[in-house]
């Protein structure tokens, strides 16, 4: 049954269009709004900026591209924060795997308040970690440098990588373990063949998290940092007052086309498993 | 290989799953353990399987002590309920599982082999959530038999599938049983699953085995009102001991009287006790209270009045009340159907005294149904 076409379904078809792709319409303006701000940087790492700001478009350059460490410091900063961000995801996807086991799986004293604990570093405001943390360093009478900074980076890593491992741990089917056991893996192997790659998304999303909150963190950085330790997000942060460089937005733009890539080679492969195994 | 349970049992905190049990299962047996849930029969499975410490006794697998033995040392594999499958494998790998782990070089002709007894071997390469409930329960079948284990163990193998395909994966169980002639023991709470595979069924509730024997003698005997009621549908009539006699007793329910022979009376006789006769409702013949004359003689005979009847095809369900119990059940083939048996009618119900059993009238008459029985 199709209605004539007259006035009023001429008026209501757009409508019907609309009300059918709203999930899709809306989806993409939520989409644009994220993306927006990169595209911005991306355009902006073209440019050949007049003065120290770089905040007007003038002309399309590669110069930045071609010499992304062409400004004083900063990729030496970059490395750092790298260096940094790499072995606190390390230490914390570690640690916060054991913890997240433990937590999921067994019961023992004083148990809930190491949860509660665990959480601590999530609700709390940011700046009061920071102070609090720098305090008792100084306190100790530690060098603030590397190891401060790591140190700092592990705690708030370790929470993020526990709640992620602990959910994956505790949807996981404790018969899976037994069957492998009743198959004849001792121990260990159950642990290697069947715990461990069932965890994996769970570690993979708490270590990937890490990295991205450690890479970007200013304000627990900037209270544990010594004075030779600067990091990217602090250097950032410094140029700032002086005049961003157009590196700057180099380092910003490859660190999210890097990004995107990692998940979209993801998605690929996962998807053509699932083509291969159909 | 014959699986000895001696005196085995396992408390967990407070609650005792397993009370002090002895089981023998004989090599290349068919061997059910049958009750409701919380029963103790997953326990006592996972005793053997070495997945459970027994908090007291030993499991011996022939003449060797596996008590202390890790599950992952047993020559014993488990067909698990809904099957515990790996998810990150794919078919191929979780049937070659088992013998990776005991070091086995090359694992393809074994594989294939066993996903020809399944009929998987185009699914070899599908991951377990691309195969249907049935396929699932086929290579958790084939992950355990690969290892060639002396006994199979089966959690509620078929507890999740549809009622079609269990009846067909029971006569496909039974036919690998006999292909592979290895002892499994299989626990269900289906009766009639347990009737139709096994060739011994121990039941179990509370914690214990109350009767072990063959699905026959379960059914036709039962010790028991947990067995009677447990294993189909029974007929208690409480009575009294007249005469404890030396082949036939002779017992009174309200004005009617019973003969029980003695080798089925699982209690005491003695003149003035309490006793349960049971009778199965197959055994019941019905008479029109005006034809009572016909019943031949020696006949245990009960009067009632038919409160309902449903008509099932094969055969005519009624409910009788009787002075000797209310609501006896009475199945009647439906070969020369008697069409004055309707509500309201005066019967007797008679049936041969051979089929009479008798329990301890201590125990609860309705034990093994309504929810105990879920």
């Amino acid at each position: 049954m199709s209605a004539p076409l007259t006035p009023l379904t001429l008026l209501t078809a757009p409508i019907r269009w609309v009300r059918r792709n709203l999930v899709v319409i809306m989806g993409s303006l939520a989409l644009v709004y994220l993306l927006l701000p990169n595209v911005v940087v991306m355009l902006f790492s073209f440019n050949k900026p007049a003065g120290r700001f770089n905040y007007e478009w003038r002309e399309f350059s590669t110069d930045a591209w071609t010499n992304p460490c062409g400004v004083a410091d900063m990729c030496g900063s970059l490395g750092l924060s790298l260096r940094i961000a790499l072995t606190a995801t390390l230490i914390a996807t570690v640690f916060g795997t054991l913890a997240a086991f433990a937590l999921g799986r067994y019961r023992f004293r004083g148990k809930s308040t190491a949860q509660g604990l665990i959480f601590l570093p999530m609700a709390m405001p940011e700046v009061v970690m920071a102070a609090s943390l720098g305090t008792l360093f100084l306190n100790m009478r530690v060098n603030f440098g590397f190891t401060t900074i790591l140190i700092a980076h592990v705690m708030f890593c370790l929470s993020f990588v526990i709640v992620a491992v602990k959910a994956r741990v505790m949807s996981m089917d404790p018969r899976l373990e037994e069957a492998a056991r009743d198959l004849y893996a001792g121990p260990a192997q159950t642990f290697w063949r069947v715990t461990l790659p069932l965890a994996a998304p769970g570690i993979a999303a708490g270590a990937m998290l890490s990295f991205a909150l450690s890479f970007d963190d200013f304000i627990i950085t900037q209270f544990n940092a010594g004075p030779s330790t600067v990091t990217f997000p602090m250097f950032v942060w410094g140029a700032a007052q002086r005049g961003v460089p157009v590196q700057v937005n180099v380092i910003g733009t490859a660190m999210f086309v890097i990004a995107v890539a990692i998940v979209l080679v993801g998605q690929l492969t996962s998807n053509r498993r699932k083509k291969q195994a159909l | 290989m014959t699986i000895t349970l001696s005196q085995v049992s396992k408390v967990f905190g407070d609650f005792t799953a397993v009370h002090p049990l002895d089981l023998t299962i004989p090599e290349g047996s068919f061997f059910a353990l049958l009750g409701a849930s919380g029963c103790g029969k997953t326990t006592t499975l996972r005793m053997i399987a070495g997945l459970e410490d027994p908090s007291s006794g030993s499991v011996l697998l022939g003449d060797q002590d596996i008590t202390a033995l890790p599950p992952h040392k047993r020559p014993v594999n488990t067909v698990f309920q809904s099957y515990a499958l790996f998810p990150h494998l794919d078919v191929y790998e979780n049937i070659a599982f088992g013998l990776r782990r005991q070091g086995v070089k090359s694992v393809a002709g074994k594989v294939d082999e066993m996903l020809d007894l399944v009929e998987l071997g185009p699914m070899a390469r599908r991951k377990p959530r691309q195969l249907s409930g049935g396929q699932q329960q086929r290579v958790a079948v084939a992950r355990a038999l690969i290892n060639r284990p002396q006994v199979l163990l089966l959690d509620e193998p078929l507890g999740a599938l549809d009622l079609k395909l269990r009846r067909q994966m029971q006569l496909e169980l039974k036919r690998i049983q006999t292909d592979v002639g290895i002892t499994f023991v299989h626990v269900t709470h289906d009766q009639e699953e347990a009737m139709t595979m096994a060739d011994q069924v121990a039941v179990m509730y509370g914690g214990r085995v109350e009767q072990l024997g063959a699905p026959a003698e379960l059914y036709e005997n039962p010790r028991t009102t947990f067995v009677a009621n447990f294993l189909g549908t029974s007929n208690l009539i409480e009575a009294e001991v007249v005469d404890a006699g030396s082949d036939h007793a002779l017992l009174k329910a309200a004005d009617s009287k019973l003969r029980l022979p003695t080798e089925r009376a699982h209690t005491t006789l003695r003149a003035g006790d309490r006793i349960l006769a049971g009778v199965r409702p197959e055994k019941i013949s019905l008479t029109l209270a005006a034809d009572e004359g016909t019943i031949p003689e020696g006949r245990n005979r009960v009067p009632g009045t038919i409160t309902d009847a449903s008509f099932l095809g094969v055969s005519t369900q009624y409910v009788v009340n009787s002075p000797a119990g209310p609501e006896l059940a009475v199945y009647e083939q439906n070969v020369e159907r008697d069409s004055r048996l309707i509500p309201g009618a005066d019967v007797v119900l008679h049936w041969n005294p051979a089929h009479t059993f008798g329990l301890d009238s201590a125990q609860a008459i309705d034990a093994g149904t309504g929810e105990d029985a879920a």
